[in-house]
């Protein structure tokens, strides 16, 4: 609820428009080079270029602004649900490649099989189709192909994840109680287990395409497969960019017990990244 | 710490005007002129959008192929949809969320002004490149604004680029209901509680929540579609286990609250205006508020009430036939609270109303054909035919439309500080109630008969029928021109009569809006109001 303090309420805005063109050129180049047209990649360069350009713009005129105390309480509570509120958008994202994952075990692949009434759709057009899983389907989409198993480098990468979620705690306990090498040394930690897990993620990807004959083109498992911890791991690298900005931004002595929303904003957003890892390991991998 | 930020910043705020030229509109974080971008960016949509449909009617109006290429018509209906969903609709009740929300609850602007700018600019961006799609090889995607596989997936070189044009559009939608949400929760006045909040703060509280879990549905479906076309997965392909069916789970998860997104704020605006001109409080404050919550929620679970007749498991046929007959009583509890808040009221006619009251009856047809689709074993004969189309169209134009312009009508003076013409806003309402009934009535007896939705051709005994339809569609489509004219005349002057700050009769009593200047100065509520007026509980 709104208190008598002025709220800030900055008069324009540049890096908004910036964004937005940057955001255009990349997906409109993404969508003319998937049409093999020659641009293409040129102009998804040059928008990430932009972007990337607006994003370092736009987080140090905030960054800048947060120091120099312009912004209240009320403000604070503003961006922080803004976060909640994304951090949800996102949840739901990750629930439709959940739920595509729950619908083709537990519904389309044993219709196919032949169950409910699906017996005679198979019997006229997949005869010796057994519902299991995993499975490339009826049509062995993508060829013979072996599945990713839990007890390697994903179960490494869940240590990995896990621990880095107590690593980032650990630092915001030395941000609260103004132990400032001890939230450097944190977040470092947190960090380097978290490109450390995309490195083991990029080495499983090479076994599977190298060794295992498993690509994205391999059927229904192949597809969720990657999908699910492609999105992830993207996720993954997204966060610990965010962590490596709030790292550099604590080495230039930013954030105060009272004053740090970009620290919390990053730890809510790793912290959700970790608790899909555990959906993904359970549902992905283990089941 | 803080006390220092405060002063300088009540400094700039008191000198602070827009900024000169076409600059202002590019770079603002005003929520009015925001506000009014919005706004100005879904009247044009409007416009696009419309004539699309005039080129359907035109092809319509008799049997046999008269003007386009079926595939060019077939593009026709899919943009005509996604433009006025996305482009005109939905913007257009974001833009009022902008202009209206902090005048209603007292607070001196949008919670993320800056996001908010990037919302309407992402929107911009979407709409271009949907646009786009019109002049590619192979046309604008024509599978029907669903998307459905496996026919969308033979899209031209458009393809991408509408998959894209939904991911830009989606954020740009995730950014304002975030911006919205946040500002309902942190910004409003003191005393200003939950439950004294205007009915359209709160349906745009429960839409805003709606857009945020849905939009990244959608996102998510369309990006399978890309990864199948582009990179080899099956998820809609049986043959690697995948199942079509499953991205028409995935649409309807996002499509059924998405319907309910165009109509939630138009319930709010309705209930905003009704009590100001029938004079009594509105009828039944706390129940409309519960009736848009259960709406909600009930929209998570309906899904599949528009997948029928793709072979279903008996079990979810009835299960989604049950649900969905239940939607109807949250929703005749808002109109019986409309109509019983202007029962025995001293009630005016002015064009407001008189587009409100054309909306509680003829939203009242569309929720009752929507009863008839609701029923499973019913909705065999009526799926995919001209009645659903009817349905529809009943539930957005003489609904969602009518009340834009009921709310364009209403706040058009507080907006601008002139009066809008009454005799030729009165022209506009009773050409439009009466041709989009000659419209889209007919339609429910062309579905009933048989008539598929989405053909350019049609046998000869739909002939009468149609072209009554597509006389009404040009009526109504003719029609709009005056409100374009209204629209422009007022904000040059209008009446030229001055306006008082209430502008309607006691207003004041209903909204906070109202206890400001009219034309509303550039910053309102820098301070926040005192006193919080009740009349609309
Ligand atoms: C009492 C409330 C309602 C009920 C019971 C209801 C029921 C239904 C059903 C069963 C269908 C599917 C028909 C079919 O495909 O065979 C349908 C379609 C549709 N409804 Fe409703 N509806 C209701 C209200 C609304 C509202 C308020 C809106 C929009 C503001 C709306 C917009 C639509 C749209 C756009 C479609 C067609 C989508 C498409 O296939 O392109 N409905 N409705
Ligand atoms: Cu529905």
């Amino acid at each position: 609820m709104a208190t008598n303090n002025a709220y800030y309420i900055p008069h324009q805005a540049t890096w908004p428009v910036v964004a937005t063109v940057g955001l255009l050129t990349m997906l409109a180049g993404f969508a003319n080079y998937l049409n093999g047209s020659p641009i293409g990649s040129t102009m998804m360069v040059i928008g990430l270029v932009i972007f990337i350009v607006m994003l370092a713009g736009w987080f140090t005129l905030q960054a800048g602004e947060s120091e120099s105390g312009m912004y209240s309480t009320q403000v604070g509570i503003s961006y922080r649900m803004g976060m909640m509120w994304f951090i949800f958008s996102e949840i739901m994202f990750f629930a439709v490649f959940f739920g595509t994952l729950w619908y083709t075990r537990n519904l389309s692949v044993p219709w196919l099989g032949g169950e409910g009434t699906g017996a005679a759709t198979k019997e006229f057009l997949w005869p010796a189709f057994e519902a299991t899983w995993p499975t490339n389907g009826p049509g062995k989409v993508g060829g013979e192909f072996e599945a990713m198993g839990a007890w390697g480098l994903p179960f490494i990468n869940t240590l990995l994840l896990l621990s880095s979620g107590v690593t980032l705690t650990w630092a915001h306990h030395g941000l609260l109680a103004k132990n400032r090498d001890q939230l450097i040394k944190g977040l470092i930690a947190t960090v380097s287990l978290g490109f450390l897990f995309v490195a083991f993620q990029a080495m499983e990807y090479h076994e599977a395409y190298t060794e295992m004959g498993l690509t994205l083109g391999s059927g229904i498992y192949g597809s969720t497969f990657f999908m699910l911890t492609g999105f992830h791991g993207f996720h993954v690298c997204v966060g610990a960019i965010i962590l490596s900005v709030v790292l550099f931004r604590t080495s230039k002595g930013h954030f105060t017990p009272e004053n740090h929303f970009a620290f919390e904003a990053a730890a809510w957003y790793w912290h959700f990244v970790d608790v899909v890892w555990l959906g993904l390991f359970i549902f992905v991998y283990l089941m | 710490m803080a006390a220092v930020a405060e002063h300088d910043h009540d400094h700039e705020h008191h000198d602070h005007g827009p900024a000169k030229g076409i600059l202002r509109w590019i770079v603002t974080t005003n929520h009015k002129d925001i506000g009014t971008l919005y706004l100005v960016f879904a009247l044009a949509m409007f416009f696009v959008g419309g004539s699309m449909a005039m080129i359907i009617r035109a092809e319509l109006f008799e049997p046999g192929m008269q003007f386009v290429e079926p595939q060019f018509f077939n593009s026709m209906t899919t943009m005509h949809a996604l433009v006025m969903v996305f482009g005109a609709v939905m913007p257009a009740f974001v833009g009022l969320a902008n202009w209206m929300i902090p005048m209603m609850i007292g607070a001196p602007d949008m919670a993320l002004p800056r996001m908010n700018n990037m919302s309407f600019w992402l929107l911009v961006a979407g709409v271009l490149m949907l646009a786009s799609t019109l002049f590619m090889e192979g046309g604008a995607p024509a599978g029907g604004w669903t998307l459905y596989p496996p026919l969308v997936l033979q899209t031209g070189a458009a393809l991408p680029f509408a998959v894209f044009s939904v991911h830009l559009l989606g954020i740009s939608s995730i950014m304002g209901a975030i911006n919205i949400v946040s500002t309902i929760f942190n910004m409003r006045a003191p005393g200003m509680t939950l439950m004294k909040m205007p009915l359209f703060v709160w349906t745009w509280l429960i839409t805003g929540f709606l857009l945020i879990a849905i939009m990244p549905v959608f996102a998510g479906g369309v990006t399978m579609l890309l990864t199948d076309k582009f990179f080899n997965t099956s998820f809609f392909d049986a043959a690697g286990g995948g199942d079509p069916v499953l991205y028409q789970h995935i649409f309807w998860f996002f499509g059924h609250p998405e319907v309910y997104v165009m109509i939630l704020p138009t319930f709010g605006v309705a209930s905003t205006i009704i009590p100001v001109f029938a004079r009594k409080p509105l009828f039944g404050y706390s129940s409309m508020v519960y009736a848009t919550a259960s709406i909600a929620f009930l929209s998570f679970i309906v899904w599949a009430h528009h997948m029928f007749t793709v072979g279903l498991p008996i079990a979810g046929e009835l299960y989604f036939m049950y649900s969905t007959m239940l939607i109807a009583i949250p929703t005749g509890v808002k109109v019986f609270n409309w109509t019983a808040t202007m029962w025995k009221g001293s009630m005016t006619f002015e064009t407001p109303m008189l587009f409100s009251i054309a909306f509680v009856v003829l939203f009242t047809m569309g929720g009752l054909t929507g009863l008839m689709m609701s029923l499973a074993p019913l909705d065999f004969q009526y799926h995919d035919t001209y009645f659903i189309v009817a349905h529809f169209h009943y539930t957005l134009v003489p609904a969602s439309v009518f009340i834009l312009m009921a709310a364009g009508y209403y706040w058009l003076p507080k907006w601008t500080g002139h009066m809008y013409n009454e005799k030729i806003g009165q022209l506009h309402f009773w050409l439009s109630a009466i041709s989009v009934n000659i419209l889209f009535f007919p339609q429910h007896f062309l579905g009933l008969a048989g008539m598929p939705r989405r053909i350019p051709d049609y046998a000869v005994q739909f002939a009468d029928w149609n072209m009554i339809s597509s006389i009404g569609g040009f009526i109504f489509g003719a029609s709009q021109l005056l409100f374009l004219y209204i629209v422009i005349d007022t904000i040059r002057g209008g009446t030229g009569e001055k306006v008082t700050d209430e502008v309607w009769e006691d207003a004041a009593k209903h909204g906070l809006e109202w206890t400001l200047p009219s034309p509303v100065p550039y910053h309102t509520f820098a301070t926040p109001p005192t006193l919080i007026p009740t009349e609309h509980i």
